[in-house]
């Protein structure tokens, strides 16, 4: 992790790529660079039938230009980016968070001459591994790192549960107490166990919110009719659902207010 | 305190899509056809959400909400932060004429050093070939050149008629051979200047055995007359890369300049762009010249010519990177 503290005093931290899925990223941009070389070349084949030394000459300044300029012109036109790691959701950035100049763009590619010495990156993959920011010489010299770029949706409170039934809420002395029991941690450790439990497995799943649901029923003791046939999951949802007041007529589709700016 | 995420999401929900779709259309279009309304209203948008973000951090530790949000702010504040030097239109004529021997000039020392290196080379390598004539086989990189030279002047002497042939692709093939080396000359500054010194040695040692070859077997005009046309504009393009080398070299050590590393990095940064970019014009002129003229020789073109040719280049070289881009003295009144 990058983090970057804006002027404002604002922090937000910027995930760094490693060294393999960059490697990767590269494959990717080798594979296209082929495949555009191998276009190129028949292209350039038509003229050989008007001129070999033409045709000879145009293939030098091509494919010179292909091999130097992919990484320059992508990066610059997609805000960082080429088709490797736009598939792979990376992205060059300043190391300080700011907008990429064309000038960090063309060192950190030229430098590639010594990064890749004396094959397959060996240098730029060296220097990569052992930085802390997993910068190779190009980045180190144009000050950029190359950050992962994960899709982030917008959160959905529906996904852990407000909507469904809470039957805590009908015990309204018990879940203020509870309320004011639980800590702004502890409920955020159960919001990230709901919005993560389809990435356990099963075994850890269960762990998880045993542990979970022991601790808050050790918090307040809630009726029997309460809590009857509900599995821990279930119990830690309503634990969420109390503290947060997610309540079922709050959580409806398309609750969202108009804009009240 | 434990906020209300309910409440929170849907208050500020609206004001997250307006500054992602904000952030979409901005990636789309330069800023420049944003109406300051629009750009006030983005600016509003990204202060509120770095807002929430803080909001939401203080309250609410590791969740998806702050994820989110840390993915807006951190676009936005790229987004805000220095756009206005990329939305620069280039000027290739003011770079060239202007910015570049401006470049040039402000990291003149730097020239110099890769001149006296290249200098250094040449001494050793023509103090090689005159002491040791057996050197010559070691130092010469290309086979035509470690023949008796006055028995290639003869040779080339024999033609008689002008070819074009196969020099399309000679030319080419010179342009970016010599842009490669150009590059990793540069390059090689990372390694604190000696990578860069060391392949400016390196040429200087072939150059100057070249050159003591020549001169030791009496060739000197047919050795002027071949080099200078083309040499007079690739030479110094070598060494303002060696120059470019050597600042990136400077950088790195860092003499007598209290900046950080970093910092005196991203100061040199667009000079090294300018630098390389001037390099490889120069290269293309050079690789023309030498595919086109350089490799003929008299009866076809007198020596004189080239000679002339090639000094008025070095003079016009020498004049276009010591005057031009200088802005105009005024005269106080």
């Amino acid at each position: 992790m990058q983090n970057i503290r804006t002027p404002e005093g604002v922090v937000f931290s910027l995930m760094l790529a490693s060294p393999i899925i960059r490697m990767l990223a590269w494959l990717v941009d080798l594979l296209v660079i082929g495949t555009v070389t191998w276009i190129l070349r028949m292209v350039v084949g038509l003229f050989l039938l008007v001129s070999m030394d033409f045709a000879v000459a145009l293939w030098f300044i091509i494919s010179f230009i292909v091999t130097i300029g992919y990484g320059i012109c992508f990066e610059w036109l997609w805000n960082g980016q080429t088709f490797g790691k736009r598939l792979l959701r990376l992205r060059v950035v300043d190391e300080g968070g700011l907008s990429l100049h064309f000038g960090q763009i063309v060192v950190r590619n030229l430098l590639r001459f010594v990064d890749q010495l004396p094959m397959f990156y060996f240098v730029g993959g060296t220097v990569a591994l052992l930085n802390a920011r997993a910068q190779r010489l190009g980045d180190l010299a144009a000050g950029t790192i190359v950050v992962r770029q994960p899709r982030i949706g917008s959160p959905d409170v529906d996904e852990i549960g407000g909507g469904k039934y809470n039957s805590f809420g009908l015990h309204p002395y018990l879940e203020a107490r509870l309320c004011s029991l639980v800590t702004p941690h502890e409920a955020s450790l159960a919001v990230s166990a709901l919005v993560r439990r389809n990435e356990f497995d099963d075994d850890a799943r269960l762990k998880v919110f045993r542990e979970l649901a022991a601790h808050f029923q050790a918090l307040v003791k809630f009726p029997p009719e309460a809590t009857e046939d509900i599995s821990d999951e279930q119990f830690v949802r309503n634990v969420v659902c109390s503290v947060y007041k997610l309540s079922e007529n709050q959580t409806g589709k398309n609750h969202v207010r108009k804009n009240t700016l | 305190m434990i906020i209300n995420l309910q409440n929170f999401i849907d208050r500020e929900q609206p004001v997250w899509d307006e500054l992602d779709a904000l952030l979409v259309r901005i990636g789309r279009e330069p800023f420049g056809s944003f109406k300051l309304d629009e750009l006030k209203r983005f600016h509003y948008l990204a202060e509120r959400t770095s807002a929430d973000l803080i909001h939401i951090r203080e309250f609410v530790t590791q969740t998806e909400l702050q994820a989110y949000l840390e993915s807006l702010v951190s676009r936005a504040y790229s987004e805000i932060q220095e756009k206005h030097t990329n939305s620069m239109r280039f000027k290739p004529i003011h770079w060239f004429f202007k910015t570049f021997p401006r470049t040039f000039r402000k990291h003149a020392r730097c020239f110099g050093l890769a001149v006296a290196i290249t200098l250094l080379g040449s001494l050793f390598g023509g103090g090689a070939v005159l002491f040791d004539p057996d050197a010559k086989a070691a130092i010469m990189p290309f086979s035509h050149l470690g023949g008796d030279p006055s028995e290639r002047v003869a040779n080339e002497e024999k033609t008689d008629e002008l070819k074009l042939e196969g020099k399309g692709a000679f030319s080419a093939m010179l342009m970016t051979h010599n842009t490669k080396v150009s590059i990793l000359v540069l390059a090689l500054g990372i390694s604190f200047g000696v990578g860069s010194t060391v392949l400016l040695f390196y040429n200087g040692v072939i150059l100057g055995a070249v050159m003591a070859d020549y001169l030791i077997a009496g060739e000197g005009t047919f050795l002027t007359a071949w080099l200078l046309p083309h040499g007079s504009v690739e030479i110094p393009a070598i060494l303002i890369a060696g120059q470019a080398g050597l600042i990136l070299g400077g950088a790195m050590i860092g003499w007598s300049n209290r900046l950080s590393m970093k910092m005196r990095l991203r100061a040199i940064v667009p000079d090294l762009t300018t630098l390389i970019g001037g390099v490889a014009c120069l290269l293309v002129w050079a690789g023309i010249v030498e595919a086109y003229f350089s490799q003929d020789h008299e009866p076809v073109l007198p020596y004189a010519l080239k000679i002339s040719v090639g000094a008025i280049e070095l003079i016009l070289l020498f004049a276009f990177l010591t005057f031009s881009g200088r802005e105009p003295v005024e005269v106080q009144h």
